[in-house]
């Protein structure tokens, strides 16, 4: 692990100043990611600031009726709030499936945005990797590639995002609120938040240097207590997704309506939180059910590229996301 | 309290050689060692760094200066089982590290050291957390409490002694971080079934397999059923 100086920030704008004026710094919360990868060498920089102390811990209600979310809210607090469970239950579901007990502790929502990939020539700091070393090439290519993207990939870079939390939020229309220098602020739609690669897989976000994410709002929108989480994975927990999907559905009438509207989105096969407005658009206005959520289905994945390793993923994303609309439309909301 | 006053119990004196070095003092000098030598290879490779993007004067410089002024040791105070601990540590150093090597509290145990096992599990506020994956520095003014801190005196934590009566290990060396994670699922609670308890333990691995008769002893400490 290389050296760093390490501090504490008590306020956003302390925090701000001394990420942005180092481009060597780097904001430290919940330390999952990063602690992890400082040791595997793979993040090298040269000042930590630990943000933990900074007053942005709250889940509060907006006056609108949606909720905030602040930045240090815990994995583990978010996705045991009341009103998370009722209101957006895709987003408990999400947080619960992700990690351990433990890790949700100590993750935090802002940090799980910033979560790196798990693609393992990413992160044994030698071979070849576009992302950590930009220009160095791809090992995962032509390498074992079972765990890849096959959506959102590009000939330089095919790993795939890690988490769930920051699916169901793609799934929800959260929104980023984020505070630079000087105290400009901004917010960015969750959708837009993250960057299919292309040529530059090494940035994964719109975020600039020294920006901090300070909250998530979640719309104010009932019908998204009809939504929920499905992943698949290697083992029964503790692990990432091979698939899964967020999924929420306006039920005209409610339960054995038509749908009004859907929002879907994938994890575990894309390089990105995966929103699929081809999916909403084919089961929108059609009758609730299988035949519906498999054309769905078909539609998400229609863009998906196999590699040697990954092609059972587009099926296997295609039976998750049929089963978890399945789910959500026979939910008692 | 210094390394000396946290012998194992069962190592016996004549462990110690003539030279009054005994095993786990030889490790623990060996691996405080450990740093200086990586300190001095990060050094190294950051001057390297410097030098191969020295065309760049501005960031380059930059590091440059934040390399050659950058503080060696930190002065952390840790609480750990209701005892203030004042330490200069290094940066880098984890919470897990700093138990062992530092306090001397050899209980909580170094799995993959990557946040996949559950071997090195604390309590920080009454929450489990992985102390691997938590820089010493972070945990500054909080309260950690470790496998050596949940029995009062002789009496053993509710979660020990059911560990005890179900045999609830085999090798042992994951055990203290299934208690301490047992513990914490005791404060945040769980539904009393085995599939539950289960999925609230799922961070803390197992290899020698002793999964059932460990279900069995959270579910007796929680006051359910116990088989």
């Amino acid at each position: 692990m290389n050296l760093f100086s390490f501090h504490q920030a008590a306020q956003p704008d302390e925090a701000i100043h001394s990420v942005a004026g180092d481009p060597h710094a780097k904001f430290l919360a919940g330390g999952t990611t990063l602690v992890d990868l400082l040791r595997l060498n793979v993040e090298t920089p040269d000042t930590l600031v630990d943000i933990n102390a900074l007053p942005l811990a709250k889940i509060e209600a907006l006056p609108g009726g949606g909720v905030r979310i602040g930045a240090l809210v815990r994995n583990s607090d978010l996705a045991n709030d009341k009103a998370i469970r009722q209101r957006y239950p895709v987003l408990s579901e999400a947080l619960l499936s992700g990690a351990s007990p433990q890790l949700r502790n100590m993750a935090t929502v802002g940090g799980n945005l910033m979560q790196r990939t798990r693609c393992y020539y990413f992160r044994d700091a030698i071979s070849p990797c576009n992302k950590r070393q930009p220009g160095s090439g791809c090992a995962a290519l032509e390498g074992y590639n079972r765990i890849h993207a096959v959506l959102g990939t590009s000939d330089k870079c095919i790993a795939t995002f890690p988490g769930d939390m920051p699916v169901a939020m793609a799934a929800l229309d959260a929104v980023v609120r984020t505070r630079r220098r000087n105290g400009a602020e901004r917010t960015i739609p969750l959708a837009d938040f993250h960057v299919s690669y292309g040529d530059e897989p090494a940035r994964e976000s719109v975020l600039e240097h020294g920006e901090l994410i300070t909250a998530v709002d979640l719309p104010a929108v009932p019908w998204l207590a009809r939504s929920t989480y499905l992943k698949v994975r290697d083992r029964a927990s503790y692990e990432f997704a091979l698939a899964s999907a967020a999924v929420a559905l306006d039920l005209e009438g409610g339960r054995g309506g038509r749908i009004r509207a859907a929002r879907v989105a994938l994890g575990g096969v894309a390089t990105k939180p995966w929103r699929s407005h081809e999916a909403e658009q084919a089961l929108t206005g059609a009758k609730a059910d299988e035949a519906a959520f498999r054309a769905a289905a078909e539609a998400a994945l229609q863009a998906a590229q196999p590699q040697k390793h990954n092609g059972f993923k587009i099926e296997l994303a295609k039976r998750t996301l049929v089963r978890a609309l399945s789910t959500a439309a026979e939910m008692k909301v | 309290m210094n390394r000396d006053d946290i012998r194992d119990p069962e190592e016996p004196d004549a462990a110690e050689d003539q030279t009054g070095w005994s095993r786990r003092v030889f490790l623990g000098y060996s691996l405080t060692a450990l740093p200086a030598v990586r300190f001095a290879a990060a050094t190294a490779r950051a001057a390297g760094k410097v030098a191969a993007h020295g065309k760049t004067a501005g960031p380059a410089v930059a590091r440059s200066t934040a390399t050659s002024t950058m503080p060696v040791t930190l002065n952390v105070t840790l609480n750990v089982n209701g005892q203030e601990q004042h330490l200069q540590l290094d940066p880098r150093a984890s919470l897990l590290d700093t138990l062992r090597e530092e306090i001397g509290l050899t209980g909580t145990k170094k799995g993959c050291d990557h946040g996949q096992c559950g071997a090195c599990t604390v309590l920080i506020d009454d929450r489990r957390v992985l102390s691997c994956l938590t820089l010493a520095a972070m945990a500054s003014g909080r309260r950690v409490t470790t496998v050596e801190g949940l029995a009062h005196g002789d009496q053993l934590h509710p979660v020990q002694a059911a560990f005890v009566k179900h045999d609830a290990f085999q090798c042992g060396f994951c055990t203290p971080g299934q208690i301490v994670s047992a513990v914490g699922l005791l404060h945040e609670g769980c539904p009393d079934d085995p599939a539950a308890i289960r999925e609230c333990m799922s961070g803390n691995l197992c290899r020698c397999g002793a999964y059932p008769n460990i279900v069995a002893a959270v579910r007796e400490a929680r006051g359910g059923k116990s088989a």
